[in-house]
């Protein structure tokens, strides 16, 4: 097992670095730069900042430079929010976006699990079918129109929430965005359990639970959870994805001043470190999700270790 | 009063009966056979009793369990017979046992489940019973995983999982059908010694495990009853047709001529062959040649390199050393840089039909498609008719030229990959597992139309097998394979009549005798084949042989003659 962990984390490197290599290249190379949009008082003064931020160093220099300082923790100066660094506002954003993303992942998968796993024992029945179609249109319906009929429903017309991070703070605050944001992963849990749990429950060796005499509680529990939560596990990586870019859109919406909304700042303004910052610090999470799924996997399923 | 009374069972799928007015009994203690080919709807009759047929079958008639009616009982009834009143084995060890639990766990909660032992206890149980049934190291089995098992230790935890609620009943499916035959050996004497007075429901396709097994016998056809009685007055005079058909039809290793040596010139031949998979070497030093129009089976149980031998001879698999001689030419060792003359004067036939075919393409396109690389020339015409001629050959005929795989039977599948393989005109037919898929009835015809082929065209067979009765009728020669070598070459007359080799002799030993009065069998050989990465030291078969000496341990025996017989044993004479 640890062995099977040690090869899994040193596979997870060089996926990281493509992805800061490609993430990096791409900030360049889009249109425009960071100074566009200001007064610039002569060519001067340009260059001079530009050349404070290394940005006329040839490329691969530039890239170099930065993986050094990744590789010391130090994400670069914002370039356009002087006087911070990109780990300083990523660092104020993140608890913001952590609750709301841990939150809605966390309700998604209880929520998708248990609901799935009651339509794979009904299978056929009304209540199955009602949780089918319901995350049917779970997964169809965009975030962006997801969010704006919640808030007319619960905020505007039956006002019992608040609509977003205004006047009113706790708890009520926090039940519309992470609604939004867990209701299509919820949904595409759901329907990968339901299918998983259906087609563990035929399986030969819980036909053997059965004539063991064990009941259908003991079978799910004992026997068929396990099995049935892998291809749950295997989404973990990109729900994360799927989370993390629905919580741009929720962020923006509802006015929360997380990781999601800085980001979309961050490009339009073309601070190459704090998009950068962010890029590498979303890959880093998801490369870490992946990580933590494979060993779930070997965790659950003895015969992965020995591959 | 029987323990298990079942009257007028009968079983329908969307109104289609599988099972139909089907009667039986299982008194305490005893052991009645349930027999029947494949569909005969024997295993049904089993799940029935437990409760565990899909809930789109419709039951009716009686299935009483001492007193109690099973048939639309509750859950808690249901609950409380299984495994405490009635255990179950099913056929794949592999497939029953849950692969991401350890087998401790699995065999522990049969126990809480059913309020028989107290956390503490339950383990101690449980390492018993593990004890009971054979394994060996029962501690160290308990927190095994089932993959970490071997196929017959696997069925060894079914049978203690089936037995460990101290059941009046032991129903078996097939127990042993999965399984290399000394291993079907131990686990049926297994079965024998460790159920005590549990009564035993034997379900079987093979007449050789009644016979030897069971004191009563009930034989199935198309889901309907056609004989039952004591299993001895049965296998003398059965009352039905089907069970005289049945009893013919069942392959004996114990008696048969085996077709005359054959004395032509060798057609291909392969020297010293060795197959290696990192570490692991499949084969091992293997030389045998193949006359014209001979049959020369290769036997021998899994993992003896059997398959992997006869990939290689194809150049599937790349030699590791050694060489295939065909036609007085070596050939390349892999498979696409032989020329196409060549390839197509070796086909193959697999085991399973089925699944050999591909399921988009009808049977005219599946026969014709070697014909469109070999002889690419060949008009629409004149292929249609070699496909055709090709199908009546194996007999099947033009009516099934628009059929699809799904629309035959396995038999008849079988002879479209035939007719696929025969369609070139090979000289060299490789039958790897061709029949084991088969019923009796469907595998005598199948074999039967490959000698008649073999006699018409001279064609040259090389016959994969693990059934040595199968082997005996077919085969001209034999050898036989053991942890990747070759232990035993001979005609098979010698071979089944006079055995050297003490694996061989074994081997056919333990294959069950269709014939109950036939004397006690020896004692099934012990233990199961080597691992192959860290063989043995000296001979390979020594930790089972019964004859083993010094040595044996110490030094690997070289293959010698003795009398006609090629064997590789120090003590054979």
């Amino acid at each position: 097992m640890l062995r099977y962990t040690l090869f899994r984390i040193l596979g997870a490197i060089p996926t990281l670095l493509l992805v800061i290599a490609l993430a990096f290249m791409m900030v360049r190379a889009a249109p425009g730069g960071p100074f566009d949009a200001e007064y610039i008082p002569s060519t001067e003064v340009e260059k001079n900042l530009r050349d404070a931020y290394g940005l006329d160093d040839p490329l691969p220099q530039q890239f170099l430079t930065y993986l050094s300082g990744l590789l010391r923790g130090d994400l670069g100066p914002s370039i356009r929010q002087t006087g911070y660094s990109v780990a300083e506002l990523i660092g104020e954003a993140l608890p913001y976006s952590f609750l709301l993303g841990a939150t809605a992942m966390l309700l998604a998968l209880l929520l998708g699990v248990g609901a799935g796993t009651v339509a794979a024992l009904r299978q056929g029945s009304l209540l199955d079918r009602t949780i089918t179609g319901l995350s049917l249109t779970g997964i169809s319906i965009p975030v962006f129109v997801v969010a704006p009929v919640l808030v007319l429903l619960f905020a505007v017309k039956l006002q019992w929430l608040p609509a977003g991070w205004g006047s009113a703070r706790g708890a009520a605050t926090w039940v519309l965005p992470v609604v939004t944001l867990a209701l299509p992963q919820l949904a595409y849990v759901a329907r990968l359990m339901r299918a998983s749990m259906i087609d563990v429950l035929s399986s030969d060796f819980v036909r053997t639970a059965r004539a063991q005499g064990l009941g259908t509680a003991t079978i799910v529990r004992v026997h068929a959870l396990k099995p049935a939560m892998l291809p749950v596990i295997s989404y973990l990586g990109p729900a994360v994805a799927g989370i993390l870019t629905g919580s741009v859109v929720v962020e923006e919406v509802f006015g929360i001043p997380g990781l999601g909304e800085m980001f979309v700042r961050a490009a339009l303004n073309r601070d190459y470190t704090l998009v950068l910052g962010v890029v590498v610090f979303y890959a880093s999470l998801i490369v870490a999700l992946n990580l933590v799924v494979d060993i779930l996997y070997g965790v659950i399923d003895p015969r992965v270790r020995y591959r | 009063m029987s323990l298990l009374t079942i009257r007028g069972l009968t079983i329908r799928y969307e109104g289609e009966a599988v099972v139909d007015g089907v009667d039986l009994a299982v008194e305490r203690g005893a052991s009645v056979g349930l027999v029947g080919e494949s569909g005969s709807g024997k295993s049904q009759c089993a799940l029935a009793v437990l409760g565990l047929l899909p809930a789109r079958a419709t039951l009716s008639g009686s299935i009483e369990f001492d007193g109690r009616e099973l048939i639309g009982a509750g859950q808690e009834v249901l609950d409380d017979v299984r495994a405490r009143r009635i255990g179950i084995v099913f056929q794949d060890p592999m497939l029953a046992l849950n692969p991401y639990l350890r087998i401790g766990a699995q065999l522990k909660q049969i126990l809480r489940s059913h309020g028989l032992a107290d956390r503490r206890e339950a383990d101690a149980r449980v390492i018993e019973m593990l004890a009971r049934v054979g394994l060996p190291d029962p501690e160290r089995q308990f927190a095994a995983w089932p993959h970490e098992l071997s196929g017959g230790m696997r069925q060894r935890a079914m049978i203690a999982s089936a037995l460990i609620a101290q059941p009046d009943l032991l129903i078996a499916d097939e127990p042993t059908t999965a399984l290399d035959v000394t291993v079907q050996a131990q686990v049926l004497d297994l079965l024998e010694r460790v159920r005590e007075d549990t009564a035993l429901l034997l379900i079987t396709h093979d007449l050789g495990v009644v016979a030897g097994h069971c004191e009563r016998m009930t034989v199935l056809e198309k889901g309907r009853v056609v004989d039952s009685g004591s299993t001895t007055s049965l296998f003398r005079s059965p009352g039905h047709r089907h069970t005289r058909d049945l009893i013919a039809a069942a392959p004996r290793v114990d008696r048969g001529e085996p077709p005359a040596p054959v004395t032509t010139g060798t057609v291909l031949s392969v020297g010293n062959a060795a197959v290696e998979f990192g570490d692991l070497r499949a084969v091992d030093d293997v030389s045998f040649a193949v006359g014209t129009g001979e049959t020369v089976a290769i036997v021998g149980e899994s993992g003896s390199g059997k398959s992997s031998l006869a990939r290689a001879v194809l150049g599937l698999l790349p030699l590791a050393t050694g060489r295939v001689v065909y036609a007085g030419d070596a050939l390349a060792s892999v498979v696409e840089k032989r020329a196409l003359a060549v390839r197509r004067d070796l086909q193959l036939v697999f085991q399973d039909p089925i699944s050999a075919l591909d399921p988009q393409m009808r049977v005219q396109r599946i026969v014709a498609e070697p014909l469109v690389v070999h002889e690419p020339r060949l008009d629409e015409k004149r292929r249609r008719e070699r496909v055709i001629a090709v199908l009546e050959q194996v007999g099947l005929g033009e009516r099934f030229l628009r059929r699809y795989p799904h629309q035959l039977s396995g038999g008849e599948a079988q002879r479209v990959c035939i007719a696929r393989a025969l369609v070139l005109e090979p000289k060299v037919l490789i039958c790897d597992e061709a029949v084991a898929a088969l019923d009796g009835s469907v595998r005598r015809q199948v074999l039967g139309l490959l000698r008649e082929v073999q006699r018409e065209t001279g064609l040259s067979i090389i016959f994969i097998s693990h059934d040595l009765a199968v082997v005996r009728s077919i085969s001209h020669r034999a050898l036989v394979m053991y942890s990747g070598r070759l232990v035993e070459l001979a005609q098979s007359g010698a071979l089944f009549e006079a055995p050297r080799h003490p694996y061989t002799q074994a081997l056919i030993a333990a294959v069950p005798v269709p014939d109950p009065v036939l004397a006690p069998r020896p004692a099934p050989l012990p233990g199961e084949a080597p691992s192959l990465v860290s063989p043995p030291p000296g001979c390979a078969f020594h930790p089972r042989c019964p004859l083993a000496e010094a040595v044996c341990r110490a030094k690997a025996p070289a293959l010698r003659t003795v009398g006609g017989t090629q064997v590789a044993c120090h003590l054979a004479e």
